[in-house]
């Protein structure tokens, strides 16, 4: 196997600690170097510098999109007298993506940290982290570590005697997946119905109450932390090309090993899957047949095009290797929620779900997204209820393609995208179920709870 | 600032949208709008009828935009050139929009008070297809008597949001809204609260379908059966200037006066639009100027300027530009 560079497998920046009893609180993160990054930044660096070393270290959003981080910050509009805001999108809904999840869970005060080193960046007083409402736990544990990082003088006034101030709030969602959408969020984070905004004005010139806003993943925010501490050259070392760092990755599916795990960008998509230290394998010594690489909105590739691209090259665990050959012959790397699934899967089946929850989560405000997403769902019921004709396969390509790139947000998108790669790549799957040569087996479908909005 | 829709350049002040470029030009440039309404702010960008392509960005950035933008929403550049009805994809995209804004409208235009002046048909019979590839039962909801005057018929509603806007920025307190998500949200009242304000009857001049409408009109004549003459009176609440629906000497409804983008500028006022319906009410300054195309026209008035119009516009979709305009 061709290696671009010797890797030290198994290099962790964010979930390192995670083994160590009680790190979720204040004592033991502190005691295994917590806060370092807050102590730098604060005491030795400027505001401007933390932003330097982040825009050095080719950070990425991790949130899906992969937008570079310093880049984001350097946008945001620094108007005299107005306040600006750093938001933690922590309502984490795609399907298939548990990371934050567990980093809240495990390590809240990695987030908080973040988020102190971060907003100092970016000068914003106030932060905000909006929580899924279907993470109300996990609330209830980053609001106990929040609580433990005032009462150490780690948030509110004078910070580590500094003169930097700051306050960061939790609000936690109604559990809408469109809640995730960064202007979505900051609607529902002002007390409004989650509907996405009419880009531009962009909320780093008009967020959250018309003021310049940064909204990041948890993720992204936490990597602040080892980009502080270690440098942001030392950072940009990890990783390939321009897909720098660590990333955590949430593997499910038919795999012997599901779980979240912190990959260096650029190991082989072979080695994560198959390598005993990741997934080790597909489970039941059943053959690999498709994998979703970033959460359900990306597009599904079939095992031969995910292990090695069109060119024959192996493919990496990196922004640029994933989307290699475009939508034709690759995918994303998205927010991370790595599905594998094996060969007795039903990629019809499977689509069907992703269809069902993209109807169901859809906002309703714009034309394409609110008919379109219930559209191809009813379509689909007739492939799973063997009642669909050939020509319907036709019809769900001219659908998504009439629901792509139309809408107000990008929900419009993530519905579109699974469609079209499924028809792409297992069209004859379809076909077969249209020509009743073979049924999807839907028998414990009546146990499932079919939500309706 | 310079802008080019379809091949002919307009100088137009800065934050000018596309839309209103395109519609300084003419009818025959004009992107259809469902939800934009010219007087309502932040009205627009939702239905996606407008929607153009834009090849250039400005003469600053010139790399195209690379998704279509919706025209209304979009503010001009300088130096930017737009595609509407010259673009195969922009057109095969509105045919689109204008499919999935029919799929759950239950076509009950037979019986819809709205038909003749109701732009979702204009718009389909412009851009859509002829038969309807949809196969399942339609959403259904039941009507809503929302106050004394207006009925709400959620089926035909296409989530335009004039009305809300019109609640927020028209009325004083806003009762209605939206409720749900996705294809089960519906405009509605809180548990079916009344929406009595003065100019609460303005929603039903913007709904541009048949989902609110005049309870004091409906099912007392098709709309192309009555003479729209144009009257004012001294109203102390609104301006008075209203458009008379009349059939023989009775007044059987009277609205705003929309111009030729079917949009009111002049709102008016309940007391106007519900109570006064006797002509000694009014003082009539003389027939309205309707659409020739319209089917309201039939048979009343012929308007020449709305027939070159309506000639122009189909030597454009010919792909021919008018010596006068051409670059």
């Amino acid at each position: 196997m061709q290696r671009v560079k010797e890797f030290n497998m198994g290099r962790k920046l964010l979930i390192h600690n995670d083994h160590i009893p009680n790190i979720h609180t204040l004592e033991v993160y502190r005691a295994n170097g917590g806060y370092a990054s807050v102590e730098k930044a604060l005491k030795t660096m400027q505001p401007d510098q933390v932003t330097d070393e982040v825009k050095k270290s080719g950070l990425r959003g991790r949130g899906g999109a992969g937008f570079p981080t310093g880049l984001k910050w350097s946008f945001l509009a620094k108007p005299e007298g107005v306040e600006r805001y750093l938001v933690c999108n922590a309502d984490e809904s795609e399907p298939g993506t548990f990371k934050d999840r567990y980093l809240m869970e495990k390590i809240p005060h990695a987030l908080i940290e973040g988020m102190i080193t971060s907003s100092y960046a970016l000068g914003a007083k106030t932060s905000y982290i909006y929580i899924r409402g279907e993470y109300f736990y996990v609330a209830r544990i980053v609001e106990a570590a929040i609580a433990e990082a005032y009462a150490a003088g780690l948030l509110g006034k004078n910070i580590l005697g500094t003169d930097f101030s700051h306050d960061c709030y939790i609000q936690v969602g109604g559990g809408a997946y469109i809640c995730g959408e960064e202007t979505a969020l900051l609607e529902s984070l002002e007390g409004k119905r989650g509907n996405p905004r009419i880009k531009p004005p962009f909320p780093a010139v008009a967020g959250l109450w018309g003021c310049p806003t940064v909204v990041n993943n948890v993720e992204t925010i936490a990597a602040v932390v080892p980009i502080v501490n270690m440098g942001g050259e030392e950072y940009a070392k990890i990783g390939v090309g321009k897909s720098t760092g660590t990333k955590l990755i949430s593997a499910s599916g038919h795999i012997n090993k599901p779980g979240v795990y912190e990959i260096e960008l650029g190991i082989t998509v072979e080695d994560f899957i198959y390598s005993d230290e990741y997934c080790g394998g597909i489970r039941n010594g059943k053959k690999l047949k498709a994998v979703v690489a970033g959460g359900s909105s990306v597009p599904i590739l079939p095992a031969e095009l995910i292990l090695k691209t069109a060119k024959g090259e192996p493919r990496l665990m990196t922004y640029e290797s994933l989307a290699d050959g475009g939508f034709q012959s690759g995918t994303m790397l998205g927010s991370g929620g790595f599905i594998a699934m094996d060969e007795d899967t039903s990629i019809v089946k499977n689509l069907f779900t992703f269809a069902r929850f993209y109807h169901h989560e859809s906002c309703g405000q714009c034309s394409p997204c609110r008919e379109g997403t219930g559209w191809m769902e009813k379509i689909l019921q007739k492939f799973l209820n063997g009642t669909a004709n050939e020509s319907d396969v036709e019809l769900l390509w001219d659908i998504q393609s009439k629901i792509e790139g139309k809408t107000i947000c990008p929900l419009g998108e993530a519905a579109a995208w699974p469609v079209a790669a499924a028809i792409r790549h297992f069209k004859h799957e379809f076909i077969e179920i249209a020509q009743k040569k073979k049924f999807v087996d839907i028998s414990h479908y009546d146990r499932l709870n079919l939500v309706r909005a | 600032m310079k802008v080019t829709i379809d091949g002919i350049e307009i100088d137009v002040p800065k934050g000018t949208t596309i839309l209103q470029a395109a519609r300084m030009i003419g009818p025959e440039v004009a992107p259809p709008a469902m939800c934009y309404y010219s007087s309502l702010k932040t009205s627009g960008g939702y239905c996606r009828t407008c929607i153009v392509k834009v090849t250039q960005g400005s003469t600053a950035n010139p790399t195209p935009m690379p998704k279509p933008v919706a025209s209304c929403r979009t503010e001009v550049m300088d130096g930017m050139v737009v595609e509407n009805t010259i673009n195969a994809d922009v057109l095969e995209a509105r045919k689109g929009v204008v499919e999935f804004l029919l799929i759950n409208h239950p076509l009950d235009c037979p019986v819809c008070d709205q038909a003749g002046e109701c732009s979702l048909q204009d718009l389909s019979y412009e851009h859509g297809a002829v038969n309807t590839r949809y196969e399942f039962p339609r959403r259904e909801f039941e009507r809503i008597d929302i106050g004394k005057y207006v009925q709400l018929h959620m089926n035909r509603c296409i989530m335009c949001f004039r009305c809300v806007k019109v609640a927020e920025q028209l009325t004083d307190n806003r009762v209605h809204g939206v409720m749900h998500r996705g294809d089960a949200a519906e405009i509605s009242t809180y548990i079916e609260n009344i929406i009595e304000n003065d100019f609460s009857g303005n929603v039903i001049d913007v709904c541009p379908v048949g989902a609110l409408t005049d309870k004091t009109f409906r099912f007392k004549s098709r709309v192309w059966f009555t003479n729209p003459v144009d009257a004012t009176c001294d109203c102390k609440k609104c301006l008075g200037k209203v458009r008379l629906w009349m059939k023989g000497a009775d007044v059987l409804r009277v609205t705003g006066r929309k111009d030729i983008w079917g949009e009111v500028n002049e709102f008016i006022c309940n007391t106007c639009r519900f109570e006064r319906k006797n002509v000694s009410d009014w003082k009539v300054e003389g027939p309205s100027q309707i659409h020739r195309a319209s089917v309201i026209s039939q048979n009343h008035y012929n308007n020449l300027n709305e027939l070159k119009v309506q000639v122009m516009k189909q030597q454009r979709a010919l792909g021919f530009i008018p010596f006068d305009k051409r670059p």
